[in-house]
């Protein structure tokens, strides 16, 4: 990949949207849970689990995608080898999982949540997205990969 | 073309058909037609040139008119508005004749990657899928995913392309489109549009030429010249000796096998991928076949270290070379580089070349460990220097060639034979073509001398009332694009000119959509 700082920040806006959301939709209700133990229902484990991807939005937008965009300029061919991609699931969850603790967001929605639910949850949603953008996202924009990962404007 | 000029079989094909007949042939240009400028319907009436009428002309059917027609016909242009007129008979045959006679023969990988897809509008599912399929080996597919980090930059096998190529030729009904003959010049007309001049094979037509009168041109006649080495041509003239003397596009077969023979010494001149791949058949004839050969290898600029800053980065060199995956950097095909150069006019576009372009070679392993024995073993010697001279040595068996280093000193390597590996290209007024736009269709030049095009790859300064005339391939390197001349930017040029032309009302612009629709029949070899 070859993005431009607009287009990172495009591209993941668009994956969050398009490929995050519906994911969780259909990945909730098999991720696993302490409903029975505490109670909640699914819609509890939803609203976790949606709350996951906004924080992964809102790191990635004000914070991941800079970082990544001044990383790149080390580089000499300004690209981003999608190995890079596929690893950096790892300090964006951690991150992210810090952050979840600090709000007490698994404890807010009745306590639906484990760990493994938040792991689970993150690490699948981020293959989902990384295969996308090895292929598919070319055949839906075909302007994409000439653009700098570019997809609204 | 002038002497100092490499032939090809294109080049030939197209002298014969522009050979001046042996009887005057009715229909053939005037001076009133050479003269002007901007031609009128009724000069073509009065030169009994006949007209044939078609909304898009493409001329040079290589692989830059073939990635365009592609574009267009999934577009959903029909195949009875476009004319690719050609002396190729089909789009590869110039490419696979020059990396033949350079060492890539079918099945050996080329330089571009698994995305450089000229027969996939997509670039997915890539050549490494392909592959990976054909062969039943996962090895391609865990290359494309770690490179270039683990492994060097997985390519595709010459073969593999073309027989893609092959496939897309048949399914958008190309050979519908093509037209055989040489094109002799193209010229606004008074009204809007262009006519463009072709000169039919000898015999196949009533009249010498044929006129295309279209509302859009667009040229793709790939390098206006392919050049020896000035000192070398002074040598082969002065000398004409044209036994010691090789350029890489040339064939020179012969000479690897003469090394076979008899053991020789071989001065290779030129920092880039011809070159590295010219040392790779002479290294491994040498592990592999028993030859002898002493290798002397010549840069004009020598890296030993990384080098040119962009950015925070520095390339990558050693031993001589300097080291880049492809042409350009890779955020050239539109990341960042593409964007900065967006902003960059005349001496700092020119600039931001100088720093990212030059002789450059991809970083293989391979080639690295090949070069490390033969400097080990003693066969493989490289220098810096500027050539000063070139002569026959004494014994009448080889060539001296004296060079000024960069420390100041002087010395002569002594060589049966040179190889030129510099690819130096010809300018652009040596091509016909480009000659006749610039001097009577207001086209200009770059900041690096080749044709200046806008972002849409349209030539600045001849448009003709609501027509179009475009151009990509190596005479447009110099742009905002400096990956050109490559698959991808074939590609790339090829998009930007489809959009340019769907909103103009040529063509539909592809949209979702189309886009996966045609994906769709694409994967299913559905001929459109
Ligand atoms: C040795 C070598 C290796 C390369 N390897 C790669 C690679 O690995 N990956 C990559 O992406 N790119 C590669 N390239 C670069 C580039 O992709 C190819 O050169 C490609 O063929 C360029 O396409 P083109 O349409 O510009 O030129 P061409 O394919 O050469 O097509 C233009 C053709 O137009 C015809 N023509 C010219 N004048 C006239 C006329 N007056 N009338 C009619 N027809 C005319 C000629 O037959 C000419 O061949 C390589 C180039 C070379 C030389």
């Amino acid at each position: 990949m070859i993005p431009t700082l607009n287009g990172r920040i495009q591209t993941r806006i668009f994956l969050l949207l398009f490929i995050g959301i519906p994911w969780t939709l259909i990945v909730t209700p098999f991720l696993p849970n302490q409903r029975d133990l505490t109670g909640g229902g699914l819609l509890d484990t939803y609203k976790t689990t949606f709350s996951v991807l906004g924080i992964v939005l809102v790191l990635a937008v004000f914070g991941w995608e800079l970082l990544y965009h001044f990383a790149q300029q080390f580089r000499w061919e300004k690209d981003w080898p999608v190995m890079f991609t596929f690893f950096l699931v790892i300090p964006e969850a951690i991150v992210a999982k810090i952050v979840f603790n600090a709000l007490d967001i698994g404890i807010k929605f009745n306590a639906t949540a484990t760990n493994a639910t938040f792991w689970w949850h993150i690490v699948t949603t981020w293959m989902v997205m990384w295969l996308f953008v090895l292929g598919p996202i070319k055949v839906l924009f075909i302007r994409w990969r000439f653009n700098g990962g570019r997809i609204f404007f | 073309m002038s002497n100092d000029m490499i032939s090809t079989p294109a080049s030939v094909l197209g002298e014969a058909m522009e050979a001046a007949p042996a009887a005057p042939t009715p229909g053939d240009l005037n001076d009133e037609l050479i003269r002007t400028d901007v031609w009128t319907d009724e000069m073509l009436v009065r030169a009994g040139i006949p007209i044939v009428d078609v909304a898009f002309v493409s001329c040079g059917g290589g692989m830059g008119s073939f990635v365009l027609s592609d574009y267009l016909r999934i577009a959903g242009v029909d195949t009875s508005q476009i004319r690719i007129l050609s002396n190729l008979d089909h789009p590869w045959q110039t490419y696979e004749y020059l990396t033949k006679v350079s060492q890539i023969p079918r099945t050996e990988r080329l330089r571009s990657d698994s995305q450089g897809m000229p027969d996939c509008l997509w670039g997915f599912p890539s050549y490494a899928l392909r592959e990976a399929r054909k062969e039943k080996k996962l090895f391609p597919i865990w290359n494309v995913l770690t490179e270039p980090i683990l492994a060097d930059y997985w390519t595709p096998r010459a073969g593999t392309v073309f027989a893609g190529l092959e496939k897309e030729v048949a399914r958008t009904r190309y050979n519908e489109m093509l037209v055989m003959g040489q094109v002799r010049m193209v010229r606004r007309r008074n009204g809007g549009g262009y006519f463009t001049i072709l000169t039919p094979p000898p015999g196949s037509t009533p009249t010498r030429r044929i006129a295309y009168r279209s509302q859009y041109v667009h040229l793709a006649i790939g390098y206006p010249g392919l050049k020896f080495l000035p000192d070398l041509q002074e040598y082969r003239t002065k000398y004409n000796d044209l036994a010691h003397t090789v350029n890489a596009y040339e064939p020179h077969e012969h000479i690897y096998e003469g090394l076979l023979n008899k053991p020789g010494t071989v001065l290779v001149r030129g920092g880039g991928i011809v070159a590295s791949r010219v040392l790779q058949r002479l290294m491994d004839d040498r592990e592999r076949k028993g030859a002898q050969t002493q290798i002397l290898h010549l840069f004009r600029t020598y890296y030993s270290g990384r080098h040119n800053k962009w950015g925070f980065a520095k390339r990558r060199g050693a031993y001589g070379f300097a080291f880049q995956g492809f042409n350009a950097p890779k955020s050239a095909w539109g990341g960042q580089h593409i964007q900065q150069m967006l902003k960059l006019e005349g001496k700092a576009r020119k600039d931001l070349y100088d720093l990212t372009g030059g002789a450059h070679t991809p970083y293989r392993k391979y080639w690295l460990d090949q070069m490390k024995r033969g400097r080990d073993q003693g066969w493989y010697h490289t220098y810096q220097g500027e050539v000063v001279d070139v002569k026959p040595s004494a014994n009448g068996d080889g060539v001296v060639t004296t060079i000024r280093q960069n420390n100041g000193s002087t010395a002569t390597l002594e060589a049966n034979i040179i190889l030129d590996c510099t690819g130096l290209e010809a300018d652009i007024r040596e091509h016909r073509i480009y000659a006749d736009l610039l001097d009577h269709s207001g086209a200009g030049r770059n900041p690096l001398g080749r044709l200046d095009v806008d972002p849409s790859f349209e030539a600045r300064g001849t448009r003709s009332g609501n027509g179009r005339l475009y151009a990509s391939g190596s005479a447009t390197y110099g742009g905002y694009f400096a990956g050109v001349d490559t698959f991808l930017g074939l590609q790339l040029s090829a998009q930007r000119i489809t959009d340019d032309l769907a909103a103009q009302g040529f063509g539909t612009r592809i949209g979702v959509g189309r886009s996966v629709s045609n994906w769709w029949k694409w994967m299913r070899h559905k001929q459109i």
